[in-house]
């Protein structure tokens, strides 16, 4: 039995109940099989008369009725654990947030909280129920057995352990077989997906056609390896097959000799061959539904070292697994914010060439010499009002598990109420990291933050502060106005619309189907990257109490006309707040005040505009 | 086929054979038994003992030889399957633009076929003669008993069945939009979670998650419910008509023997019949696979194929592809409008322009996987519609966007772009594409892909990349081959490539402008038309996209 899972269930209230039931119902109908035995073979023998066929059709019918409780109980079991299960992996997803999540599988943990969990079905509705009624049932029909005829109990008796005796047996010899033979089969099984995956390779290549007949040949051999596979793993229900109608044989034929001698009644003849295949059925019952049950165990299993944070340390192995391959940026990591794997840091370039002792930030002794200058001189950008937070990273270092390159090194910078700071370098340099330890998705592994002088939460309540455009938006399958509203859930319709016209969505949103209530695709398939960028900018102008703007590489792949409406939209929604861009391309670096280049995890240099070109 | 249906007819011997051995040993146990009682000479009794051991000998056998002709039949039956939906995928369809998600289902569904044989059919046969039979001996036993028993098996393995069929039929339509409710949720908590935690969204989303998850539960709560209501059903069929049979055969003063013959046989003639009820409920969902199966083999292709294709022309390529519009299905707007473009023996073109710009559009029609919807593609003179696209495809092909490894050895994975190449040319490939390191290092017999060794996204491109270089097409096309490379890497490479293409008629799309100083003509392209065309030199003075994009690049690159 699978230890966490019952820790579950026995935590969660209803499903204890609900388990309970179903168990006792299950083992209840097990029982009254004698009843329906003993009444049976009463009447069939001629003890009891034709009416006691009254107390044989109340036997039937509260049999039925423990069924109908037993499967009733059985489906609120297992969708009580299944959903207490499901919010504890989900739940648990929230908790390792963006940065984390990101060196997951993802795709196979969104396939485990949702259909994985369905495999545990067959386990809680199934096969407790059978072991519970094998634990208790060849034990009644065993005792009344011994009651009725002593000859044939011990019969019983003698043979009824050689079902889990050779099942065992067998399961052993066979198990290795078998284990080896799987893990071939499910290659070869897995074959014919791997190529209807590959398809537009093998056509760009002309072999499409000849694969055909691969298929063919690998389905060949898939079959003669699983049914060598399938002699040998049936073998085991053979055995239970044969064990239990031989002993019936067995239990049979003397009693007929004995009942020819005399020296056995008819009644307890009867009974005896109406019990004991009672006594086997439920081992047999719980053998076959084993293996299905399996299934379940492992994706209980999986589920638990997800939520025990075991598998997190297997996605860092798998991360450390590759890290010796850094001839490559890290895989597509679009927008994970840890493309951490340029290089190491012990060059300093440009402007960090000085001791870290002294300021490496040269904003302060280019741009402004102190907060309060800022504050009230300087160009239009000190127009701050109160809000705008004033950011200072200071020798702020950030390591991600299982690589040995910081992907920020020793980073000083400091960020001005109101100030307009762009974010340059090449992919993997850290932008994104940055980005995301403002978010509050990593922390440093040594330094500090410091917002206004004050130290850095990254809590909820610092993110209310924000507003975040990724580079990739995710939008949400619900009606585009709850997308744009998605950081002030009770914003209205029209202060919505507000938000979509200053993001220049208005120009696509009305002449959608539904307009703003228009639901939108899985992972808003039906809008074009360039409206998915400016929806996400919406997003952040439906938040006026932000004043803090994060924007990653907003126009990255926009073509010229998105890209010339977002950088307008981002002009206006900067007006008034402290920004940081991620920028790759002229028209975004050109709305900065500041150019911040970082190469390796550095700052390597930081100008105003203008001083660039 | 023939030794199909044989082996079929096999199976189903054998299961019927089985259960009719349980009957059998039931009924010659009760009979002995029965008779012993009114002790009559042993002689009468050894044909009855002789049964029952031969019945309880056979049963298990004939089960095991059941199990192992049914799964070999529908594993027969699923190979078939597979190769025809095999086929029907090979010729370029809309398919191609499926998820992984749908792909993997599809490959799912063949197993219907299996799960059809062996979790339907041959139970069904084995149900019905075992019905057949213990009716069939009631008649001889006593015959309005026996008329209740046939009432009886009719409810169990043909009324209740019908009910569970429609039950699974309406509940699956009602599960499977909530399974996807919660599975999108599940999806937006993973995908979306920078943007969740960054508008403090999260709870929200949870909270969401758990009610699409409380209603997934209450309609499996009811779904179970119905399921429990039919076994319930099954049992007190059972139990009932047995009670039937008995007080029937009590009232007309049959005798005990055939009395408890009856009896016994009628009970355990309801053991194959009374699982007819899930399998029911599992044959819908057998028959909407199979159907699904079917409409994606009637799915008509992306391209005709002409009824009688030219052969491909002699000579050194000429490719000329004028005012080319193609459309991704009606009212949708053209991905390429009116784009003309040609390509001389040895010559080399560059395509850039933004992601969306028709870029990839233009090489999938090139190598015969879309349909234009006017203009013409023509190859030193012939229209390219008048070729096989096989053989359009052996002349252009090369880098294709989303490259696959395949669960393979690097070799294999290689081979399949130049199943003649030798080791040596192989080693060429790897070379030129820079994946000699990592060959060298990962070993050119270790499996690749999924639960083999994982090929970063880098590698995946110089794999394919390899792959293009072996195969050596007439014209040569690469879709950003730099994709998904660090900085350095993709410098080199392309100058790589830039060298080792010189001379080799090549289509080139890219987004680096690095490098392509080298190359005979720039084309640009925009929302599907030619925005600008020139040499670097002409172009990048010229403000424009490219221009834009050449300043852009030199920027965050520091250069």
């Amino acid at each position: 039995m699978h230890k966490d899972l019952l820790r579950l269930a026995r935590g969660e209230r209803a499903v204890r109940r609900h388990l309970a039931l179903c168990l006792a119902a299950a083992v209840l109908a097990g029982l009254l099989v004698l009843v329906q035995a003993e009444v049976l073979a009463g009447v069939l023998s001629g003890r009891f008369a034709t009416s006691a066929l009254v107390v044989l059709a109340l036997v039937v019918g509260a049999r039925a009725l423990l069924g109908l409780v037993q499967g009733v109980a059985a489906g609120s079991t297992s969708t009580g654990v299944k959903s207490a299960l499901r919010h504890r992996l989900l739940s648990r997803l929230r908790e390792l947030g963006p940065a984390r999540l990101a060196t997951h599988r993802s795709g196979e943990l969104v396939t485990l909280a949702g259909r994985g969990l369905d495999a545990l079905d067959p386990y809680l509705s199934g096969y407790l129920p059978a072991v519970a009624v094998a634990a208790v049932v060849p034990i009644a029909v065993l005792v009344r057995l011994f009651a009725a005829d002593l000859a044939s109990a011990v019969i019983v008796l003698v043979t009824l352990p050689l079902i889990p005796l050779f099942g065992a047996l067998v399961g052993m010899r066979t198990k290795e077989v078998t284990e080896r033979q799987w893990r071939a089969l499910s290659q070869l099984g897995g074959h014919f997906l791997d190529v209807v995956r590959g398809l537009p390779t093998l056509r760009a290549f002309g072999r499409a056609r000849h694969q055909a007949e691969v298929i063919g040949r690998v389905a060949e051999a898939h079959r003669e390896a699983t049914m060598r596979t399938l002699r040998v793993a049936f073998l085991s229900s053979l055995v239970l097959e044969l064990a239990a109608s031989l002993s019936l044989a067995l239990v049979a034929v003397p009693v007929g000799l004995r009942l020819l001698s005399g020296s056995l009644e008819l009644p307890a003849a009867l009974l005896v061959l109406l019990l004991a295949p009672e006594a086997y059925l439920p081992l047999r019952n719980m053998g076959n539904k084993f293996h299905a049950a399996m299934e379940g165990v492992t994706a209980a299993d999986e589920a638990f070292a997800v939520l025990e944070g075991r598998a997190e340390s297997l996605a860092t192995d798998a991360v450390t697994k590759g890290a010796p391959e850094t001839e490559d940026a890290p895989g597509n990591g679009a927008g994970t914010g840890n493309g951490a794997g340029t290089g190491n840091l012990a060059g300093t370039g440009g402007t960090t060439a000085r001791p870290a002792t002294g300021s490496p930030v040269p904003d302060r002794t280019n741009a402004n010499s102190t907060d309060e200058d800022r504050r009230t001189g300087e160009a239009g950008q000190a127009r701050a009002p109160g809000g705008a937070p004033e950011i200072r990273l200071e020798n702020v270092t950030v390591r991600y598990p299982g690589r040995e390159e910081a992907a920020l090194d020793d980073v000083s910078l400091v960020i001005s109420p109101g100030e307009r700071v762009a974010l340059v370098g090449e992919s993997g340099a850290g932008k994104s990291t940055l980005l995301h330890l403002l978010l509050g998705f990593v922390t440093p592994d040594s330094g500090r933050i410091l917002i206004d002088g004050a130290e850095f939460t990254g809590d909820d309540s610092w993110r209310e502060r924000l507003a975040f455009v990724p580079q990739r938006p995710h939008l949400f399958a619900v009606s585009v106005a709850d997308n744009i509203r998605l950081g002030s859930p009770a914003a209205t319709i029209e202060e919505v619309q507000r938000a979509a016209r200053a993001a220049h969505a208005d120009e696509f949103v009305p002449a959608l189907p539904e307009g703003y209530e228009t639901v939108l695709g899985e992972r808003g398939a039906n809008l074009s990257a360039g409206q998915r960028q400016r929806v996400a900018l919406a997003r952040a102008f439906c938040r006026p109490s932000a004043d803090l703007l994060l924007l990653d590489e907003p126009t990255a792949r926009l073509d010229g006309r998105s890209e010339a409406a977002i950088v307008a939209a981002t002009r206006e929604l900067s007006e008034g707040r402290t920004a940081v861009i991620v920028a790759h391309r002229p028209a975004m670096i050109d709305l900065a005040d500041r150019v911040i280049r970082i190469a390796e995890g550095r700052v390597v240099s930081a100008e105003l505009i203008g001083e660039s070109r | 086929m023939t030794s199909m249906r044989g082996r079929t007819a096999l199976a189903m011997a054998a299961g019927a054979a089985a259960e009719l051995a349980g009957l059998g040993l039931i009924g010659s146990a009760a009979w002995l038994i029965t008779r012993a009682a009114e002790q009559p000479p042993l002689a009468a009794l050894s044909v009855a003992i002789v049964g029952v051991r031969a019945f309880a000998t056979s049963k298990g056998v004939l089960r095991y030889g059941e199990r192992l002709a049914g799964h070999d039949v529908a594993l027969r039956a699923q190979a078939t399957t597979r190769k025809r939906l095999y086929r029907a995928l090979i010729p370029a369809g809309p398919l191609n633009h499926r998820g992984a998600d749908l792909l993997s289902r599809m490959v799912d569904d063949t197993d219907a076929a299996q799960d059809l044989l062996v979790r339907c059919l041959l139970p069904a046969v084995a149900a019905l003669v075992t019905g057949v039979a213990a009716v069939v001996l009631g008649l001889f036993l006593q015959p309005s008993a026996a008329l209740a028993l046939l009432a009886g098996l009719l409810v169990a393995g043909v009324v209740i069945p019908a009910g569970t069929a429609t039950a699974a039929r309406r509940w699956s339509a009602r599960i499977a939009p909530a399974r996807a409710e919660l599975a999108a949720g599940a999806a937006d908590l993973v995908h979306g979670s920078a943007d969740l935690a960054a508008y403090g969204a999260g709870g929200r989303a949870l909270a969401a998650c758990a009610e699409a998850d409380a209603r997934l539960a209450a309609l499996e709560r009811r779904q179970a419910r119905s399921n429990a209501v039919a076994t319930a059903l099954g049992m007190l069929t059972q139990g009932l008509t047995v009670l039937a049979v008995v007080w029937i055969a009590a009232g007309s003063g049959t005798s005990r023997v055939a009395t408890a013959v009856l009896a016994l046989t009628s009970l355990v003639s309801f053991e194959p019949v009374l699982p007819m009820a899930a399998a029911a409920e599992r044959l819908t969902g057998v028959l909407a696979a199979l159907r699904r199966l079917k409409e994606v083999r009637a799915t008509p292709s992306a391209v005709t194929e002409p009824a009688r294709p030219v052969p491909v022309p002699e000579g050194p390529p000429t490719v000329e592809i004028d005012d080319l519009v193609i459309r991704h299905g009606h009212g949708r707007p053209a991905a390429l409008d009116g784009v003309s473009l040609t390509l001389t023996p040895g010559r080399r073109v560059a395509l850039v322009g933004p992601s969306g710009a028709g870029k990839s559009t233009l090489l999938s029609a090139m190598m015969r996987l879309v349909e234009p919807e006017s203009g013409t593609i023509r190859l030193n003179g012939v229209e390219l519609g008048e070729l096989s696209s096989d053989d359009a495809r052996r002349v252009m092909t090369g880098l294709t966007q989303d490259p696959y490894v395949f669960r393979a050895s690097l070799r294999d994975n290689l081979r399949l772009a130049g199943p003649d190449a030798d080791q040596e040319e192989l080693a060429e490939a790897v070379r030129r594409a820079r994946l000699d390191r990592w060959a060298e290092r990962t070993g050119w017999d270790t499996v690749l892909g999924e639960d083999g060794r994982t090929v970063s996204g880098g590698q995946l491109q110089r794999l394919a990349l390899a792959r293009a270089l072996l195969n050596a097409p007439p014209v040569l096309l690469l879709d950003e081959p730099a994709e998904s490379l660090d900085e350095a890497t993709a410098d080199a490479l392309m100058a790589d490539l830039l060298d080792a293409t010189r001379g080799h008629t090549t289509l080139l799309v890219t987004h680096r402008l690095r490098g392509l100083e080298g190359v005979d003509e720039i084309v640009v392209l925009e929302n599907g038309s030619v925005v600008q065309r020139g040499t670097h030199e002409e172009l990048v003075g010229v403000p424009g996209y490219y221009s834009d994009l050449w300043r852009s690049e030199a920027l965050t690159a520091g250069r």
